[in-house]
């Protein structure tokens, strides 16, 4: 409790508005802030150092760093369905009546029974899940019944924050942009190569990750043009956005790089106020296609490892700088700078300059240049050379560190330690690039000695790295490097570059190159992964059991797969590898950082495209249906009828009162939903005779035919009637599932296999609204009300196709019969849908026409034995469902040749029989054949496919494959489901088990 | 990835489908022999670097087209056009 807020002045608070207080509530605490503010410094102004607990061991912890790399200042923001998880405190923007509450402790964080998971220690170091529940017996029980037992408790007590369990009320938005040049970063690197590219008239798209652009120059005490940094940038920015080519989006962290230089950036619209406005989105996901791009996303700074490196106050040295300069808040009262290079004296005599005590400065070199030394005196901090901080000490938080001598080439820490009183830690490891995007595009990054980082590599798509991303440290070569990418980039955007101004700075000049020292060994707890708790014995343990590999390193200490990636822990983790196997570190290698860069919502990534994301097909008799008591069934993405049932009536009592009706008199279905495909041209014939494996050449105008299609494999593919409605033209139907996929199929072929034949194809599935007429009486119906057709046997016979006119609706029809009746197909025009199934209705009505449902329609057919989805299910032959006969032996076609393979003629094939309920139970979809009992069923011989109430036959009935099944008709075994419990005495039959002859469609 | 249709121009991959190699040949109608069928169906080359392949502008044109794309970098060089329009595509290009 010790940080405060600085008295605001010039060069303290540079980012706050000291005269705008806002409220906020943290743990149902009310504080206040100010404008300006992040939550993470609002926190630190009000003295809160613990703002969460960690993942495994529940330790207190505090705010890390001041961005978007936070592993530690994981908090929920907002309430009821705009809860949101694992937010970092470092990147919310303060608003008024925001509120947060910390995670993963119970019931406080100040106070955590959870802490306990820290006393056992090492029972929960690395590779413990493996070793405690993958063993082979653990207290009697299977090990992965000990696992059940023990997942509950454990998921309890480790992991983050808890999802929103009511839906968003937020809208996300995506929008497509395309530019010559996306600028990721807008410090001095960034604003350099849009202001050359602007210039330029080239496009570009300039992403910043905060709300203010400038990067590093927000809070840099340097000049540039004689101007101070921050003033320059915000000139720059003005200039910037007043070209037309020119987009400046702030708030918007360019997350994704997928190839062919599209990225996907996420603009947080109104997450810096409590609601969105009406209409306004919460977040828009920014799909953007850059001819090139320039990368200057700067460098992250890494702490140096060492035990109780993780208590709160604990911080990077240009975070501690960060929140003095840009938001007047102090972290502590007595801070202490640990550094292994010369940035963190110029942090500490910038943190000094804003009023706070600087008491010491801990270097492990034992000496250092004239600038740092010169920054150290304007400090007025004590100097500590060739000293190592070896201990972090207090209760929860901070409150004195432990100093020691120490040998930064032999990592030897000196005997004897001097305790000195400090609440804050500033920490500087040196400073690894943010290669992370060219990383994601797989560039392999390449070890630089001097900086002791990974540098990003050689391109593999169109980027130009800029500054200090690409090691170049300092602002005028930021400045130099950012012009010379965009001239690079332009270059490939095919944009005449103009020439560069590159403006110069007037500040300090170091070396950014730290000693190579990551951690200081004394043998004690130290942590590596803050936001995972992986330790630096870990690590050693890792290596110790063999996982030396980096890959395997990572997924045995889960270092680095937290929600933060790693971003401040990866290297230092590599580092303690290297030393363990005695190699250097780029020969440990590195792990690929992947997409998104900051965790995003899956809201802005969904954007407007929520639910299934394919349309709802509707027929044109739909809302008849529904308004004549239709339950709708869904068929893929059509919606159907399933009955029409009268009041009180069940689905099962509607199906079978309907069925019953076709069988006995009429009834009327809507088929529009059938796939319908027009073939055209003089080769039509030949097409289709390629593609069914019955022969079509010789149909003869005015006939229907029923066709089999086969995957080239062999398989069934799609069965269907085929029209013929001239020499050249065709009518196609399919199945309603498997339109798509034939209509893929024949253009396939008439594209790629077959381009010589003349024949084009349309899908014309929603040009047709169809209606079967079936039923004994359905001649009378269509006689009633057709003109132009002679409807008698002789006229319109069996598999005919005729054209008529019902009430002044042009028609097809064609005599088709899938329910085993006498039946008709009737077409129309869509538009005339309705009218024509008003028609039929009317026309009918003297025959006490029923209107029936997909399951009607379905029991017709399985009562005839006609297969349809569930037989056609991609695995069956037509051998294998009764329907050689309707294999050519006289013509080549699709399938032909690969189902004369041997293993489709073996005899122990499933073949399609029906099979009858004898003891009066319903009989299970997808229920397995069997010869035993339900305790001890045997193996399985068959399964159910298509089941139904028979009222034909007055019983339950099913088809179903059955090993040979053709030959054991008459056989009696059971239908069985263990996991519903139900077994269920059947007979085997034909399949055909209403009109075997098909006399009553014929005739 | 982006993916030039010959027919629509640039557009982004996700209008199109993956249709396989396009090295795959079809027997003739005439050969009814299962080895060839076999070799079409399943015979496929796994190369590292550049690669013919057959897309369908499903979400466009519907035509089909032969990308050839590096399967190491995703990076595509050529979109033909294939079928029986593609010669008087290529000859009005001319």
């Amino acid at each position: 409790m010790s940080g405060f807020r600085l008295n605001l002045r010039d060069g303290v608070g540079t980012a706050i508005d000291s005269a705008s207080t806002v409220t906020f509530i943290f743990d149902g605490k009310s504080y206040e802030g100010l404008r300006g503010d992040s939550l993470a410094s609002a926190l630190i102004a009000n003295g809160i150092s613990i703002v969460a607990r960690s993942f495994k061991y529940h330790r207190p912890r505090g705010i890390f760093t001041a961005g978007s790399e936070e592993p530690s200042a994981l908090v929920t923001l907002r309430k009821g369905g705009r809860t949101e998880p694992n937010i970092r405190a470092t990147e919310v923007e303060l608003y008024d009546g925001l509120i947060a509450s910390s995670q993963n402790a119970w019931p406080s964080v100040d106070f955590d029974l959870m802490a306990v998971n820290q006393l056992p220690g090492k029972a929960f170091s690395a590779g413990f899940y493996y070793k405690t529940f993958m063993g082979p017996k653990m207290a009697g029980n299977r090990t992965t019944q000990f696992w059940w037992l023990c997942e509950q408790l454990i998921r309890r007590a480790a992991g983050l924050g808890k999802g929103a369990e009511l839906p968003d009320p937020d809208r996300y938005g995506r929008m497509n942009a395309f530019c010559d040049l996306l600028v990721v970063g807008s410090g001095a690197a960034g604003l350099a190569a849009a202001e050359l590219a602007a210039n330029s008239g080239a496009s570009v798209i300039l992403c910043e990750e905060r709300a203010l652009a400038g990067g590093a120059l927000t809070s840099a005490p340097d000049f540039i043009d004689g101007q101070l940094a921050r003033d320059w940038a915000a000139d720059k920015c003005r200039q910037l956005v007043s070209h037309a080519n020119v987009r400046l989006l702030t708030r918007t962290t360019v997350q994704s790089y997928f190839d062919d230089n599209t990225f996907m950036a996420v603009e947080r619209v109104a997450d810096h106020v409590p609601t969105p406005a009406k209409g306004q989105v919460r977040q828009r996901a920014w799909n953007i296609r850059a001819k090139s791009a320039v990368f200057a996303t700067g460098a992250l700074e890494r702490p140096i490892v060492f035990p109780g490196n993780d208590k709160p106050g604990v911080m990077l040295a240009d975070a501690v700088r960060r929140y003095a300069v840009e938001y007047g808040a102090a972290p502590g009262k007595q801070v202490v700078v640990f550094t292994n290079n010369d940035s963190g004296w110029l942090a500490a005599r910038d943190i000094a300059r804003t009023g706070v005590v600087v008491a010491a400065i801990v270097d492990v070199r034992p000496d250092v240049s004239d600038v740092a030394r010169g920054a150290g005196e304007d400090s007025r901090a004590k100097v500590f050379l060739g000293s190592a901080v070896t201990r972090a000490k207090g209760f929860r938080t901070l409150s004195a560190i432990e100093i020691s001598a120490y040998n930064e080439l032999t990592g030897k820490v000196g005997d004897t330690r001097d305790t000195m009183g400090c609440d804050c830690l500033a920490v500087s490891g040196g400073w690894s690039p943010a290669f992370h995007l060219t990383s994601q595009q797989g560039t392999k990054p390449v070890w630089d000695a001097e900086l002791q980082a990974f540098l990003p590599g050689n391109p593999t798509q169109k980027w130009h790295g800029a500054g200090a991303m690409c090691g170049e440290m300092g602002l005028q070569a930021a400045l130099e490097t950012g012009a010379a990418a965009a001239e690079a980039a332009l270059s490939e955007a095919a944009v005449p570059a103009g020439v560069a101004d590159i403006p110069v700075v007037d500040g300090d000049r170091i070396d950014f190159a730290p000693a190579p020292v990551f951690e200081i060994y004394t043998g004690k707890k130290s942590f590596v992964d803050l936001q995972h708790d992986v330790t630096a014995d870990d690590v050693r343990l890792a290596h110790r059991e063999g996982f030396v590999s980096v890959e395997h390193l990572k997924r045995y200490t889960t270092m680095g797969m937290a929600t933060d990636q790693g971003k401040t822990s990866n290297l230092t983790g590599l580092a303690i590898m290297a030393r363990a196997r005695d190699l250097p570190i780029p020969e440990v290698g590195t792990t690929r950082f992947r997409p998104p860069y900051t965790p995003t919502a899956l809201g802005a990534i969904a954007g407007e495209l929520y639910g299934h994301l394919k349309p709802d097909r509707l027929t044109p008799m739909h809302d008849w249906h529904v308004a004549n008591g239709a339950s709708m069934y869904a068929n893929g993405l059509w919606s159907r009828p399933e009955s029409y049932n009268r009041p009180g009536e069940s689905v099962e009592q509607a199906y079978i009162r309907e069925a019953r009706a076709v069988r006995a008199g009429v009834g009327l279905v809507d088929v529009s939903t059938l796939g319908k495909i027009d073939v055209q041209g003089p080769d039509a014939a030949e097409f289709l005779n390629r593609v069914y494996s019955n022969g079509f050449a010789k149909l003869p105008v005015g006939k229907a035919r029923y066709g089999l299609m086969l995957r080239e494999d062999g398989f069934l593919f799609d069965d269907g009637t085929t029209w013929r409605l001239d020499e050249h033209r065709f009518l196609m139907t399919t199945t309603t599932a498997g339109a798509g996929r034939v209509m893929e199929h024949l253009e396939y072929h008439l594209d790629v296999v077959w381009p010589d034949l003349k024949v084009a194809i349309a899908s014309v599935t929603d040009e047709w609204a169809g209606v079967a007429v079936a039923g004994p009486k359905s001649r009378e119906v269509l006689k009633a009300c057709i003109k132009g057709v002679d409807v008698s046997d002789k006229g319109l016979p069996f598999m005919g196709v005729r054209e008529g006119m019902i009430n002044g609706v042009r028609v097809l029809v064609a005599r088709l019969s899938f329910s085993g009746e006498r039946a008709y197909e009737v077409y129309c025009g869509a538009g005339w849908g309705q009218a024509l199934w008003d028609s039929l209705l009317k026309a009918g009505e003297t025959f006490d026409v029923v209107p029936y449902g997909l399951e009607a329609l379905s029991t017709l057919r399985i009562e005839k034995g006609h297969v349809a989805g569930p037989e056609l299910n991609g695995r069956t032959t037509p051998l294998d469902l009764g329907l050689g006969g309707m294999v050519s032996n006289k013509k080549n076609f699709v399938g032909a040749a690969l189902l004369k393979r041997s293993a489709f003629h073996e005899a122990g094939r499933l073949q399609l029989v029906a099979i009858k309920s004898t003891d009066g139970q319903k009989i299970v979809g997808g229920g397995h054949l069997v010869k035993g009992s339900l305790e001890n069923p045997g193996e399985s011989e068959g399964h159910t496919t298509s089941t139904c109430f028979s009222p034909e036959l007055n019983c339950y009935i099913s088809l179903a494959m059955l090993k040979q099944g053709t030959a054991r008709h008459g056989e009696r075994l059971f239908a069985t489901s263990p996991i519903r419990n139900r077994h269920v005495a059947v007979e085997v039959v034909s399949p055909h088990m209403v009109d075997p002859e098909g006399g009553r469609m014929r005739g | 990835m982006r993916i030039t249709c010959p027919w629509c121009g640039e557009r982004d991959h996700q209008e199109f489908t993956y249709r396989g190699d396009a090295a795959a040949k079809r027997p003739a109608m005439s050969d009814e022999s299962i080895e060839a069928h076999q070799a079409y169906v399943y015979d496929r080359e796994n190369p590292d670097g550049a690669h013919r392949e057959l897309w369908n502008h499903t979400g466009g044109c519907r035509k089909h087209l032969v990308v050839t794309r590096n399967t190491l970098t995703h990076q595509i060089t050529l979109c033909e056009p294939i079928g029986p329009w593609a010669k008087r595509l290529k000859a009005a290009a001319k």
